[in-house]
């Protein structure tokens, strides 16, 4: 069995040759006790929950402990109490990177006062928003933060049993954990016994079957209980009843992965990085139409602007900032106007739109908010499990306003209605899912009205992204090189040599053909 | 207890009240649809699903569910603000949105929980209308329709058949706005394990869930050249009178009759008379078994919905229920024999028509074992709410209708078959006269007080000869399969048990008038049924004297060799899914 001793030895024994691989790959700089990853994209980013990634070798624990890893565990088996441990989470005021930002030390203590004869410790690897993959990284990248996150957590709560819900489409991840968590007994530092200190844990693999719901906590918890994957009432509280009746926690990978850091540099020096009411960092999934798309870790309160245009490298080709959303399909769009909005829980919140476990999606000026707005609930429509009311119909006649917009076929009323809906919905619906859909159309109503009462009332879409209410007209430049009319699949456009062509609009099906090999730029969409 | 405020009003509540209870308890009404509490059966649906409910609690950010959240002090809850009403009638207009408005033709016009629901919210306009559901209806079974497309997915009739029934024949399927209740495999209800017991149907809100409906078919034989019998259960004559505005437990056995008889029936029977006769043959087997060392506990039979539930999840056990067919299956066969012959008729002549509180009935009408040769024992089965729609339809004023007798030879009961309608009167039936016949002395006290009542399952030994029998009864399904257990693993130690697939036996069929989750309208029945008891001259199946006529003139010995094969049956293992 290995000791806190020999764990030092390894760590000592494996760095130097951990750190000669590295500078062999030329991807590294190293200052001092850190590892940095080369490269200006990195260079303006702080990677706490990321630290690892790109830098030890998932398969080898040996990596991982050479850079302090199972560090922070081996000395709270030592050294601290259960109650010290949470305490200190508390202090650290360390919030839920999956979405909702609960205080992960608050929630750790409910678990720890609730007593029981089994708890649970859950990490949560359903990581369902389309386009984020910070999750992802972590459980490729680095397994065993995240092992160690919940050996942390496990030991203050008072659990033995920890399960990951890593869903089922990420294959490298698993067997990056199941690589892992074979690592890890194999060494002692999970199972009976753990370092000699006769801590238990045991932490085994469950993976999800493709619902995005089942990424919420209750429905997670029937989905590993071998129901159908659908959310529970709350209260009560997963912490006091969770997991088969049991108080259980569940913490999301990134959090997981920031818990042993934490152990180790201290709360004070985890304090000093972020906000106060968010303090750390965040890693956001930047993507769209930014110049340099990939993961983003940087303390909260970071500027929108910083991280879009400091790190990101701006807008694609150039183009305007329309709107970014952050907060994966329940977030919301946030204007450009509002770009130097600090992203921190509470700021985020406050401008109608979430953190969301880190979708960053970057809209130019040719995106449409009603098109982008009618997307996202698409989503969730087709992700609502279907237990309640609101989400289940209500969500489904959002999307049907939405698509009438979008073809010109909604009525001006449906604008009010649609808001109403949202805000009903916000309202009534079952679990987390429901009641943040409504999120991009709230947002979007409330920023970019002008562009609904375009799409509703005048039938024309700004952005010339909609289709039907596109209008082809050829203006005084057409030369009557009959280009055009050679393409139209519909021979819907007329003239004479060498005379200005027309487009007969009853006809016309905007395909846009005429539009691509127009070679004076003659025909204008409207 | 707990204090707290709803609509400006104090109140004080037991800890673990929901809000909609305290709300109750202050007279203010907070509307539901999903939620069904049934204590006495131990079913609660509390799947916070409909979101109908939903109230105003200060200091919470969304609206929540009364029907599922606990009250905890200083709650200051408004039931009635601008927002809660709004969202409500919101989240109804969503459910009537995806639901068709052919109420004028639903099986559950004027008995729908939803259109009920419409109307006292007043809505009068849809304002979301789109895509409706368009699932196919499943009418694959002989006992129940399921028409997904009305259904609101309150998920009532998965909380009765998985959880008090433990049938597990319905769940969800699909999600989103596809989510559909369905069986496994999306298979026909006819090729599933569901066992007809037709509890889905008593607690469906809307007309998703409904039985096979015959009566057509049955205006057909009546108006036709066939001689037409009726037979009636037990459990009919105390709630028939409830489709006619009547107290729950009214005993309307004759103006029933009258009522058949005007329907045009050319002959209207008693099911009860089988019932003597099942007494008759089970306490035979039973005194057989105990004498004969024969497998034990015996189990009673007359309950189709469990018969098809053993056959499923107990193949190894099929060798214990009593062989009696129930009691509407021997009547079919001897009006196609015995009564045949006295009327000279053929039996292809006689059409034989139940009235049950049940719609596993019409399922087991039609069990092939069943037949005579070619012919079914019973042909149609009514249930007692298809029964008062003829009554409706015919325009009979039943409530001033005049009482009048069955007619004879099926027609005379004794008090013990009338009990067979609540849970434990079978046994207590079979004891009155198993008593007498092991002890040749006669049974002065003739109620068994242990065996009655709502308890899930009862236990109560008695002693005939010196030998203690050990007796139980168990009504619901779930508490069927844990007798079952308690038996597979040696457990028990029982000589006969009574066993309904009904929480309350026959008075809470599936085919009964809807109670809406009133469960004081079942224990009035109850009283009903007994009531009847005590009026009757003869309380004991054996004293019979038209069940004495049939076995000299017929039948010859009870458990005899033309009783069993006119009267006993054969189990068929079937499928776990």
């Amino acid at each position: 069995m290995i000791t806190t001793e020999k764990l030092e030895k390894i760590r000592q024994e494996h760095r130097p040759i951990l750190e000669e691989r590295l500078i062999k790959e030329d991807k590294v700089v190293i200052k001092g006790d850190e590892i940095l990853l080369k490269g200006n994209y990195y260079k303006k980013q702080y990677r706490i929950a990321l630290r690892n990634c790109g830098i030890v070798d998932p398969g080898d624990i040996r990596d991982y402990i050479a850079m302090d890893g199972y560090k922070a565990l081996s000395k709270i088996l030592r050294e601290k109490e259960p109650k010290d441990v949470i305490e200190d989470m508390k202090a650290s005021n360390l919030r839920g990177r999956g979405g909702a930002g609960f205080p992960t030390g608050r929630k750790w203590e409910e678990s720890f006062k609730k007593a029981s004869d089994k708890k649970y410790f859950i990490c949560n690897a359903d990581e369902g928003d389309p386009g984020a993959f910070m999750d992802r990284s972590i459980l490729e990248n680095d397994p065993h933060a995240v092992l160690e996150g919940m050996a942390i957590g496990g030991y203050a709560v008072g659990s033995d049993q920890g399960f990951i819900y890593v869903r089922a489409e990420y294959p490298t991840a698993v067997e990056s954990l199941k690589k892992a968590i074979a690592q890890a007994k194999e060494y002692g530092l999970l199972g009976e016994n753990i370092l000699g200190t006769g801590f238990n844990f045991d932490i085994e693999l469950r993976l999800g079957s493709g619902a995005f719901v089942c990424g919420e906590g209750t429905a997670l918890m029937e989905s590993i209980e071998g129901k159908r994957g659908m959310p529970r009432k709350k209260p009560p509280r997963t912490s006091h009843v969770g997991l088969w009746q049991k108080p259980t926690i569940l913490n999301n990978v990134e959090t997981l992965a920031n818990v042993p850091v934490i152990m180790n540099k201290g709360v004070d020096w985890f304090r000093s990085i972020g906000t106060e009411k968010s303090p750390g960092t965040k890693v956001f999934a930047l993507v769209g139409k930014v110049a340099n798309s990939g993961l983003v870790e940087v303390p909260m309160g970071t500027s929108l602007r910083e991280i879009i245009y400091d790190i990101g490298g701006g807008v694609q080709d150039g183009k305007a900032l329309k709107a970014v959303q952050t907060g994966g399909p329940s977030g919301g769009c946030i204007p450009a106007s509002l770009i130097d909005t600090p992203v921190d829980f509470e700021s985020l919140a406050k401008i109608g739109s979430i953190m969301g476990s880190g979708g960053m999606v970057v809209m130019d000026e040719n995106t449409c908010m009603v098109d982008i707005a009618r997307f996202f609930l698409e989503f969730t429509v087709d992700e609502s499990c279907g237990k309640c009311t609101p989400c289940r119909i209500g969500n489904k006649r959002m999307l049907e306003i939405l698509t009438r917009m979008t073809n010109g076929t909604a009525e001006e009323r449906e604008i009010e209605e649609l808001k109403e809906l949202a805000e009903i919905i916000e309202d009534t619906a079952l679990c987390g899912l429901g009641q943040t859909s409504p999120n991009p159309v709230l947002s979007t109503i409330r920023y970019f009205y002008d562009e609904y009462e375009a799409h509703v009332m005048d039938r024309i879409c700004p952005s010339g992204v909609c289709k039907a209410l596109l209008r082809y007209n050829i203006s005084d430049d057409c030369i009557g090189c009959r280009r055009c009319v050679k393409v139209c699949p519909v021979s819907c456009i007329s003239g004479k040599v060498k005379e200005v062509h027309v487009i007969d609009q009853d006809k016309c099906i905007k395909c846009g053909s005429c539009y691509d090999v127009c070679p004076k730029n003659a025909i204008k969409i409207g | 207890m707990v204090n707290l405020k709803i609509n400006g009003r104090e109140v004080e509540v037991p800890e673990g009240t929901t809000i909609l209870e305290a709300a109750k308890k202050l007279n203010i009404k907070i509307p539901t649809l999903c939620h069904l509490d049934l204590h006495d059966i131990k079913f609660v649906n509390q799947s916070s699903s409909c979101r109908i409910c939903v109230v105003e609690v200060e200091g919470k950010k969304n609206l929540q569910t009364a029907c599922s959240t606990a009250v905890s002090e200083g709650m200051n809850i408004r039931t009635d603000s601008r927002r809660a009403v709004k969202a409500r009638r919101t989240v109804l207009e969503l459910l009537l949105s995806n639901h068709p408005k052919d109420c004028l033709v639903c099986a559950k016009n004027h008995d729908c929980e939803l259109q009920k629901l419409s109307a006292d919210l007043g809505i009068r306009e849809v304002r979301y209308e789109g895509e409706m559901n368009d699932f196919p209806i499943d009418n694959s079974s002989l006992s129940i329709v399921r028409d997904p497309n009305k259904c609101i997915l309150c998920k009532r009739c998965e909380t009765m058949c998985n959880n008090v029934q433990t049938v597990h024949a319905l769940s969800e399927i699909g999600r989103g706005f596809d989510t559909v209740i369905g069986t496994a495999f999306n298979l026909p209800m006819h090729e599933s394990n569901c066992t007809f017991c037709g509890q889905c149907i008593a607690v469906c809100p809307t007309g998703a869930l409904t039985e096979v409906n015959k009566i057509s078919k049955v205006w057909k034989e009546i108006n036709s050249d066939k001689v037409v019998v009726v037979q009636t259960a037990p459990a009919i004559r105390v709630a028939l009178g409830e489709e006619f505005g009547m107290e729950p437990g009214t005993q309307v056995t004759g103006k029933m009759v009258s009522a058949l008889k005007l329907l045009g029936f050319d002959k209207v029977y008693d099911t009860d008379f089988a019932a003597d006769l099942t007494i008759m043959e089970e306490a035979t087997e039973l005194m057989h078994r105990l004498k004969h060392g024969g497998r034990l506990p015996i189990l009673t039979s007359c309950c189709p919905g469990w018969v098809k539930f053993i056959e499923h999840n107990f193949q190894d056990m099929l060798d214990i229920p009593s062989t009696c067919k129930s009691p509407h299956e021997m009547f079919g066969t001897l009006a196609k024999t015995y009564l045949a012959e006295k009327m000279g008729h053929k039996p292809e002549d006689i059409i034989v028509v139940s009235v049950m509180p049940c719609v596993a009935k019409k399922y087991e009408a039609a069990r092939p074992e069943l037949g005579l040769g070619g012919t079914k024992a019973v042909d149609y089965v009514l249930t007692t709410r298809e029964l008062a729609i003829m009554i409706k339809e015919s325009g009979i004023d039943f409530a001033n209708l005049q009482d009048e007798e069955f007619d004879n030879p099926l027609g005379e009961s004794s008090g013990a078959s009338v009990i067979f309608g609540a849970t434990g009167g079978v046994i207590e039936a079979a004891l009155r006269t198993a008593y007498e016949f092991m002890t040749g002395e006669t049974l002065e006290d003739v109620e068994f007080h242990s065996l009655r009542g709502m308890d899930g399952i009862k236990e109560a030994s008695v002693t005939i000869n010196g030998e203690k029998i050990n007796i139980a009864v168990c009504h619901g399904l779930g508490n069927a399969r844990s007798i079952l257990e308690k038996i597979q693993r040696g457990e028990a130690n029982y000589h006969a048990i009574e066993i309904m697939a009904c929480p309350g036996g026959c008075i809470g069929g599936g085919g009964q008038p809807y109670h809406h989750g009133d469960m004081s309208i079942l224990k009035k029945r109850m009283q009903g049924i007994y009531n009847e008891d005590r009026g009757k001259a003869i309380r004991k199946s054996h004293e019979n004297p038209m069940i004495k006529k049939i076995y000299e003139e017929y039948i010859g010995e009870p458990y005899g060799e033309k009783a069993h094969e006119l009267l006993h049956t054969r189990y068929i293992p079937r499928k776990k899914m």
